[in-house]
């Protein structure tokens, strides 16, 4: 099997949808840093190329006033047991234009793997980006991933970023997205990660509501058992009139798990509103004790409180 | 009819104060029990009690269902036995649908989840499926919405003993007639309830009724004389007075 289906194959146990050979969607496949397969759309310019030894540069930029139909595919990964993968990362959505990006990070096999994500994400006025990010790690918890996002998002502009993280171990996951919002702007980024073992996840996440009634939502759901750890930084600020922003976090613990979560707010402007939450704990024993009422044994009710959240 | 539920001598005690002092009634088998009093007199310590909710277990008394003591049992395993509740303010989630939460009932009974089962249910508590089924029951439910949910989720249940902490309270008039047809529903298909309630209309649906008081039954009778007596001796309280603890059955 060529290095392109096993890559393909790898994605699809994780879940992803058999999209490649449809040339209405536009595609990138990375293994390290082999560039095994690139596709791309009308309007839209998707392109990679290798820039040094374990390190990519991936492009995607939409031509003003285009809506991309079908969201682009991104597969990453490190096949074997031990590798580096760098991803360099630059999106420019322009005037009015939108597109949605999904990427798999695929590391079935790590043991010893290091995923370095940088990206520099452009929203020119109007323009709107979606942003889903999923993982899958393997069993072994030998991935470690560093991701680095500096975010511009002009007036009118839109981001959503999701990441989810649910099945297999974690490893160790470290993020740092800033992101600097104009007039009218909202951006909104959500991650769900399920830890365990000692899976150690850290995110930081900065949403700076600089513009006049920009909005931004920083919304974290981590479950975590064994002697897994979660530490979130969430920040947003709001310097101006009518911005308004909501930071949500919550963590729900099992065993020697242990949650952090250091909420930042700071508002500027007597027009500018954040308000937060966050709820670090065992499950809720009324939301347990309901279930357990319908008959369900405690570990059944615990398990399906703690999917909601990761679903939510 | 056999006796459903025997509670006897029921005495709870939380932090140092004795919330439940000697609590003594049964329910028969498709009986519609009332259970009416003030605020704070031991209404839901008594249904959290039955139900074995944790930290609400017994110093003294027992509980027997379907001649069974409850007492030692989890809460999971006197659902199984087919005793359930119905929560005063009942729990919201996360990301767990309409669909999904009905659902369990079923499955927990080991019965296939059946869409139709589930849509039959919501309608009898007057939510309309199609609205509702994909909704996550969080915070984005009203009060009302909610605990009719909480009822569908019972008549799923096919259970033997329903408690009903205040089923009416914050749901709307026309709703309040749908529970009044659930009441019935249950008592139809002989399953008994221990209903309680604030309101009147609620006490209708009652064959028998209880008066509690600082933690104990101190009448017990036909509803409206319960009613009668609740509402010209205890509003405002003439205990010092001339209250008795006769039970009149
Ligand atoms: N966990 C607890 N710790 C201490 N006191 C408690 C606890 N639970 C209940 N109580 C007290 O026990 C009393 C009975 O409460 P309960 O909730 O059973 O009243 P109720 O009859 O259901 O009232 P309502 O009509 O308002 O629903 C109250 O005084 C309450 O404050
Ligand atoms: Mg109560």
């Amino acid at each position: 099997m060529n290095d392109y289906q096993m890559m393909v194959d790898a994605y699809k146990d994780a879940g992803g949808e058999d999209v490649f050979s449809d040339s209405d969607v536009a595609h990138i496949v990375l293994e390290r840093d082999k560039i095994l397969g690139q596709h791309t759309v009308e309007g839209l310019n998707v392109q990679a190329e290798k820039t040094a030894e374990d390190t990519v540069k991936v492009f995607v930029t939409v031509e003003s006033g285009y809506k991309i139909k079908n969201p682009v595919h991104m597969c990453f990964g490190v096949l074997p047991e031990e590798g580096r993968q760098k991803i360099d990362m630059n999106v420019h959505v322009k005037e009015n234009a939108h597109v949605e990006v999904r990427a798999d990070c695929i590391f079935p096999n790590a043991v010893k793997v290091e995923h370095i994500m940088d990206a520099v994400i452009n929203i020119d006025p109007h323009g709107s980006y979606i942003y889903k990010e999923h993982h899958f790690h393997g069993d072994n918890g030998g991935v470690e991933v560093i991701a680095r996002s500096d975010i511009n998002v002009k007036s009118d502009g839109k981001l959503t970023t999701k990441f989810d993280l649910l099945k297999g171990r974690v490893g160790k996951i470290d993020f740092d997205y800033e992101a600097e919002l104009a007039d009218n702007a909202a951006v909104e980024m959500l991650a769900r990660i399920s830890g365990q073992k000692d899976d150690f996840i850290k995110i930081r996440e900065a949403g700076h509501l600089n513009g006049k009634n920009s909005r931004g939502v920083l919304d974290s759901k981590i479950a975590l058992k064994d002697s897994g750890e979660a530490e979130i930084y969430n920040e947003l600020t709001a310097g101006a009139a009518g911005a308004m922003g909501h930071v949500d976090c919550t963590e729900i613990i099992k065993d020697k798990a242990v949650a952090r979560a250091v909420p930042i707010v700071e508002v500027s402007h007597p027009e500018a509103k954040v308000t937060h939450e966050a709820a670090i704990g065992s499950v809720d024993s009324t939301q347990l004790q309901t279930l357990m009422a319908r008959g369900l044994d405690e570990r059944e009710a615990s398990e399906i409180i703690i999917q909601g959240l990761l679903n939510d | 009819m056999s006796k459903l539920l025997e509670v006897k001598d029921i005495h709870l005690t939380i932090d140092e104060a004795e919330i439940l002092k000697g609590m003594e009634f049964s329910i028969e088998q498709g009986e519609v029990f009332a259970l009416i009093g003030p605020n704070g007199c031991g209404k839901s310590t008594l249904a959290y009690t039955l139900m074995g909710i944790n930290n609400y277990q017994p110093q003294k008394g027992e509980i027997v269902f379907k001649g069974k003591n409850l007492n030692k049992m989890k809460i999971n395993e006197r659902a199984k036995l087919g005793l359930t509740l119905a929560w005063q303010e009942p729990a919201r989630y996360h990301g767990v649908t309409v669909r999904e939460f009905l659902s369990l009932g079923l499955k927990s009974r080991g019965e296939d989840v059946s869409e139709k089962k589930i849509r039959d249910a919501l309608n009898q508590v007057a939510i309309r499926p199609g609205q509702y089924l994909d909704r996550f029951i969080d915070k984005t439910l009203s009060g009302g919405e909610r605990k009719r949910i909480e009822l569908a989720s019972l008549i799923l249940m096919e259970p033997d003993l329903v408690i009903l902490d205040e089923p009416d309270s914050g749901v709307d008039v026309v709703a309040l007639n749908n529970i009044g047809e659930v009441i019935n529903h249950f008592r139809e298909n002989g399953t008994g309830i221990l209903l309680i309630t604030h309101s009147e209309e609620m006490l209708h649906y009652a064959d028998r009724a209880a008066l509690v008081c600082e933690g104990e039954i101190i009448r017990q009778g036909k509803p409206d004389a319960i009613s009668d007596y609740f509402k010209s001796y205890c509003l405002p309280c003439h205990k010092e007075v001339e209250c008795d603890t006769e039970v009149a059955s």
